[in-house]
This record gives C-alpha cells, sequence and structure tokens, in this order.
C-alpha cells in the first residue's frame, strides 16, 4: 500500500484535503481504518469510550486527502469524513483534483 | 467523568453521519461483533442505492434469519425480516404482487444457501427480477457456529470439532447454471468494487447475484485460531486474485487459499414475468391484461 506512483502532473493539482470527524462513542475498536489508511493518518488512541472499546484518533491530520476509505470500511457508522475548504492561493496554475475528475468523466 | 468531557461526548454524538438518512439510527449501534465485516457490506450497498438513482421509495430489501439477517431492520427503507431460509419466496411474492418495486434479498450464506438452497435456485431458473446479495462468512454465525453449506474442508465448526470434510458449494459456478444473469463475488474489503458491482447488479433486470465474503471473527475465525476479523481482513488482502470472467469451476473456496473475485457472469435472459406476459399473449391472443401492479392511493 506504501508504494504510489507519482502523476507527471502532480505539481500543477492541488490536493483535497478532508477533516476526519469520529463518533468515539459508536466505535468498537476494529481498527480497519487505521490498518487501510493509505496516508497513515489514523492510530488507535490509548483512551477508552464509554463501551471499553478504544476508538481511532487521528494522528496527522494534515495528511488526509479526503479518499474516504475510512468511512466506507467503517463496520460501525461512526467515522466520516468532509473535505475541508481551501483558501484561494491566486495561483491559476495550480487546478483542483475535483476540476480534473469533472474534465474526464 | 467532568462536564466539559461529558459535553464533547454529546457533541459527538450529535455529528451526523452521511448515510444516516438510509439507517435506521433509533437501532444503532448494530449487533454485530467488532471487526464484523457486515456493516462495511452494508456501507457498500447503501453506497450502491445512491448511485443507481433508484427512487428509495420504490425499493424493498429482504432478509431472512442470521447475522446478515439484521439488515432489514437497519436499513431505512420498505423492509422485512422474514423466517428461515425463506427471503426470496417471500421477495418473489412481493416482486409480483407490484412488478414497479426493486427487490433486494440482502442475507447470509446459511440463509440463502443453506435452509433456503431449494428456492435460490428456482428463483436463478425462472430469473425472477430479484438482486441477491449473499454475506458468505462460512458458518452458521447466529445459532452458535454450526457447520454450513458453504464451510472449507478442514475448518473446525461447532458441528464438526474434527474438522468439515464435506465439499462446499461454489457459489458463483451454482447461481451461474442455475440461470442467473449477473454473478461477481468480492471480499468485504474490497469497498468500492464491491459497490460499483452492486450498482450494476441492482441496474441489471433478472436474477443477480453478488456473493461478500465476509469476516467472522467470534466463531469462524476465533474456532479456527485465525485471530480476529482484522486478521482476516489482512488474508482477503494478501490472498485475493481478481479474475474477471474466469472460469466458474475453478472459484472453489479451499480452508485459508486463494480466493478468486470479480465479475464472472453478464448476460442477457428474458425474465419470468416478461416470459408468462410473452407466453400468455401468445396463447389468449387480445384477451390478455398485463398485470402491472396495484392501482396508486395517491
Amino acid at each position: 500500500m506504501r508504494f504510489w506512483r507519482k502523476p507527471l502532473d502532480a505539481d500543477k493539482l492541488q490536493i483535497p484535503h478532508g477533516e476526519i470527524h469520529i463518533i468515539r462513542e459508536r466505535c468498537k475498536g476494529c481498527a480497519f481504518c487505521v490498518e487501510y489508511c493509505p496516508k497513515d493518518v489514523l492510530e488507535l488512541s490509548t483512551e477508552f469510550n464509554l463501551k471499553g472499546y478504544h476508538p481511532p484518533a487521528a494522528k496527522n491530520a494534515e495528511a488526509c486527502v479526503h479518499c474516504g476509505l475510512c468511512e466506507l470500511l467503517c463496520p460501525e457508522f461512526a467515522l466520516f469524513v468532509l473535505e475541508k475548504k481551501e483558501e484561494e492561493k491566486g495561483d491559476k496554475s495550480i487546478t483542483p483534483c475535483k476540476e480534473v475528475e469533472k474534465v474526464e468523466s | 467523568m467532568s462536564e466539559v468531557q461529558l459535553k464533547k461526548k454529546k457533541e459527538e454524538l450529535e455529528e451526523e453521519h452521511p448515510m444516516e438518512h438510509l439507517l435506521r439510527m433509533e437501532r444503532m449501534p448494530h449487533i454485530w461483533c467488532p471487526t464484523c465485516g457486515i456493516g462495511t457490506a452494508v456501507t457498500a450497498f447503501l453506497m450502491a442505492l445512491e448511485k443507481s438513482q433508484i427512487p428509495l421509495k420504490d425499493t424493498a430489501i429482504v432478509s431472512g434469519i442470521g447475522c446478515t439477517g439484521r439488515v432489514a431492520g437497519y436499513v431505512k427503507l420498505d423492509s422485512f425480516h422474514s423466517t428461515h431460509g425463506r427471503a426470496i419466496p417471500f421477495a418473489t411474492g412481493l416482486k409480483l404482487a407490484n412488478p414497479k418495486l426493486k427487490v433486494v434479498v440482502f442475507s447470509g450464506d446459511g440463509d440463502i444457501i443453506g435452509i433456503g438452497g431449494n428456492h435460490f435456485l428456482h428463483a436463478a431458473r425462472r430469473n425472477m427480477d430479484l438482486t441477491v446479495v449473499c454475506v458468505n462468512n462460512f458458518i452458521y454465525a447466529m445459532t452458535g457456529g454450526q457447520c454450513a453449506a458453504t464451510t472449507p474442508i478442514t475448518a473446525n465448526t461447532s458441528t464438526s470439532p474434527y474438522g468439515n470434510f464435506e465439499q462446499p458449494f461454489n457459489l458463483p459456478y451454482l447461481a451461474a447454471s442455475c440461470g442467473a444473469v449477473y454473478v461477481a463475488r468480492w471480499t468485504a474489503l474490497d469497498v468500492r468494487r464491491l459497490a460499483k458491482s452492486l450498482t450494476e447488479a441492482l441496474q441489471k433486470k433478472g436474477f443477480s447475484f453478488v456473493e461478500i465474503i465476509c469476516p467472522c471473527s467470534t466463531l469462524y475465525a476465533r474456532r479456527n485460531r485465525l485471530g480476529t476479523g482484522l486478521d482476516l481482513m489482512k488474508f482477503y488482502h494478501d490472498n485475493s486474485v481478481i479474475k474477471h470472467g474466469a472460469d466458474l469451476s475453478e472459484l472453489d473456496i479451499g480452508f485459508q487459499s486463494k480466493i478468486v473475485v470479480g465479475k464472472f457472469i453478464d448476460r442477457e435472459r428474458p425474465t419470468f414475468i416478461e416470459g408468462v406476459n410473452q407466453g400468455l399473449r401468445g396463447v389468449l391472443k387480445e384477451k390478455f391484461v398485463e398485470y402491472g401492479g396495484p392501482i396508486d392511493d395517491d
């Protein structure tokens, strides 16, 4: 999972960022999200929730690229990712990934 | 616990998951064990349902008994939790009484293939317009881990303490040979591929069958000393091979063997309703009136 090829136009693309929301009290600590996050954003926390499981916590939240795999894999509906609003950089040469997807499809 | 912490917990619980409009949240948390994969399969199904753009009002979901049988209770659609093995006959009746409905059968291997095996064969033979999603965890999980029709050879269950020595069913081969028009198999880890496949199955006219290989941590993994559901997911990651259109007779699953996944069959056949209508129109000529479902009240 760690060997990604870098696209040729990687410097011209604006990578989206996600904001991870964890509903800690609903989690049963299965760690699917921790194991399969391609960016290694999550880890199991040492704290307990009310049920006695260790819910995940974001260890480097900035690395999240809003792929949404953790949200899909979570069997408890306890985790979701929302897109973080990016500030305008004013640099016209950089296109957001979303717009590239629109053109291609 | 301090007041601040309690307030934080309350706020967290009030956050709304994007799938919540399709789930009966008053029944959450669900009964599935930690590291069970059925929740993931449900997420993929709900994503497929949204993607396929079938109106939710015209969708019905039927389940039988078992761990996966609980899905009908958790999904916020018209749903029915039927008796053991009779999910397909109930869905058949529902479809025939109201042909406009999109009927989905979401149940486990023990329910669809074990107890209700005969119904499965005949629904596939008739090409009833149903989408059958079978979550295969290789065991009768809810009733205490008995040996199922899909348990691999040498696997330990509570009714085969020295190992199972019966040949298990090869589900895609069974479905295809009975006449299913869409047959696919994915593991619970291939969420995106599974969602795409389920979208195709929902849009397909006729008997479409999707098998989902799913980890069972409490019974299958524990009795066979395979670790937790997460270890089984890791096993699927390393040992599943994507082979679209593979030779169906080679899709048997042995104990901890390679799992061939993919889309195997996608063909066209007249459905049961089409066949009957066409046949009767030929015999009765202008006397024939086609049944279009109940008359809408609104």
